[in-house]
């Protein structure tokens, strides 16, 4: 199946379209279980066609930065989000980003590829995990109240409160997430929910919206870097970043009312298949 | 600032002020997103019906030319109608689309008197402005 294309060269139209329809595809499903289309597309791109990693690391990013902005009404409407945990955040995670986007330049394509196989598997292991959740009894912390970062959402039961800890350990996470999103021309959604939801005590709803909110930001940090280093083709990242854009809003338009359950399963199973392949290539050097 | 604030819900008016603040970044976001995808898609048409049938490889890295790498020179060549320049003035936009939002949350901040906030919000905008015209540095 790799090899489909391997000694088949597409036209402009072709390639175009082969390219919009698989992204269409990420976009929606990683839209409809969760997981976001951002961790697929690299692997879909140069895997199933053969585009080099730097192209296929730009064009995901540029669409990471479409989803997230495009989704961001829909999340909103439901004031799950907190922007001053996001905006304090983003000061880590922007500045993780552009550590991410100078090394793509120094890190071989193979050892991209393997810590990209990594984060796939990871992302797959993160999203099969139950996350067990001691509520805790404990008092506000001190700088968490400093930074005005305890709030509330809304909850089946009315207006719930919260209050969020470990904001140091936390911002430490984020900064790593915005290097690997940096790096690897993701929204790396997975690590920031992990960030704030395990670490920072965030309930978990409110934690998903900020990331969201705050993936937009972090990929636009690394795209500055990414187009000055020529990694952005309009035509490549053309199909990509309308396919996934709207693939991610049909995605999120049907969230609502399908049993996911399987999907998800079936989901993680691709993307630790692709994980492995990913992983492969690195190893035997093939980018 | 905004008129008077709903107090059935036992919200209060910090609560009340930023939900509306977010709907805004909200609405900004996706005003964003669609005239960004607009302008690919029209540079997408251009691209599309000048040459359908060549024969495209991503295979090998080569970089994008100099004038598809700066935002002065993106801007400069989609008005000369160039097809990829438009598209990745479309982009171009989209990456914007971040960091008007930043913009616009310093001033929300600045509106609710929250110093502290503007202050972290301007460490943010200008990670992305030395992102988008400083990059030269790395190079």
């Amino acid at each position: 199946m790799a090899g489909l294309w391997q000694t088949m060269w597409l036209n402009v139209l072709e390639f175009t379209f082969l390219v919009w329809s698989g992204s269409l595809m990420a976009g929606f499903l990683g839209a409809l279980t969760g997981l976001g289309g951002g961790v697929v597309l690299v692997p879909l791109l140069t895997i199933f066609f053969h585009v080099d990693l730097h192209y296929a690391i730009g064009a995901s990013l540029v669409s990471v930065i479409a989803t997230s902005s495009g989704s961001a009404a829909a999340y909103v409407k439901e004031g799950f989000s907190n922007i001053r945990i996001g905006m304090f955040l983003e000061i880590a995670t922007t500045l993780g980003a552009l550590l991410g986007a100078y090394l793509t330049a120094k890190v071989p394509a193979s050892a991209i590829a393997i810590i990209f196989g990594l984060m796939l598997m990871y992302s797959a292991y993160v999203s099969r995990r139950t996350r067990p959740r001691t509520s805790i009894e404990k008092g506000p912390d001190p700088l968490a109240t400093r930074l005005k970062m305890n709030g509330t959402f809304p909850d089946t039961s009315g207006i719930r409160s919260y209050n969020v800890y470990g904001v140091p350990a936390g911002f430490s996470i984020m900064f790593g997430a915005g290097a690997l999103s940096g790096l690897l021309g993701v929204g790396s959604g997975a690590l920031k929910v992990v960030a704030m939801d395990q670490v920072m005590k965030i309930p978990f709803k409110v934690s998903t919206t900020t990331s969201n909110f705050m993936i937009g930001v972090t990929a636009a940090a690394s795209a500055g870097i990414y187009l000055s280093r020529g990694y952005i083709d309009p035509a490549l990242a053309m199909p990509v970043m309308l396919g996934v854009l709207i693939g991610s809003l049909l995605g999120t338009r049907v969230l609502v009312k399908t049993q996911t359950k399987q999907l998800r399963l079936i989901f993680s199973v691709v993307i630790v298949l692709l994980g492995i392949e990913m992983l492969l290539k690195g190893f035997t050097g093939e980018f | 600032m905004p008129t008077s604030p709903p107090t059935d819900d036992g919200r209060s008016f910090q609560e009340w002020y930023e939900e509306r603040m977010e709907n805004t970044i909200a609405g900004l976001l996706r005003a964003g997103v669609l005239l960004s995808a607009f302008v690919v898609i029209a540079g997408a048409v251009l691209y599309l019906g000048a040459h359908p049938l060549a024969r495209v490889s991503y295979r090998s890295f080569a970089g994008e030319p100099e004038h598809l790498r700066d935002v002065h020179g993106i801007v400069r060549s989609a008005f000369s109608g160039q097809a990829r320049s438009l598209m990745q003035l479309g982009l171009l936009l989209l990456i914007a689309t971040p960091v008007a939002r930043v913009v616009f949350s310093i001033l929300a901040f600045a509106m609710e008197g929250d110093r502290m906030y503007v202050i972290f919000t301007l460490v943010v905008l200008s990670v992305l402005l030395y992102s988008l015209f400083g990059s030269f540095l790395f190079a």
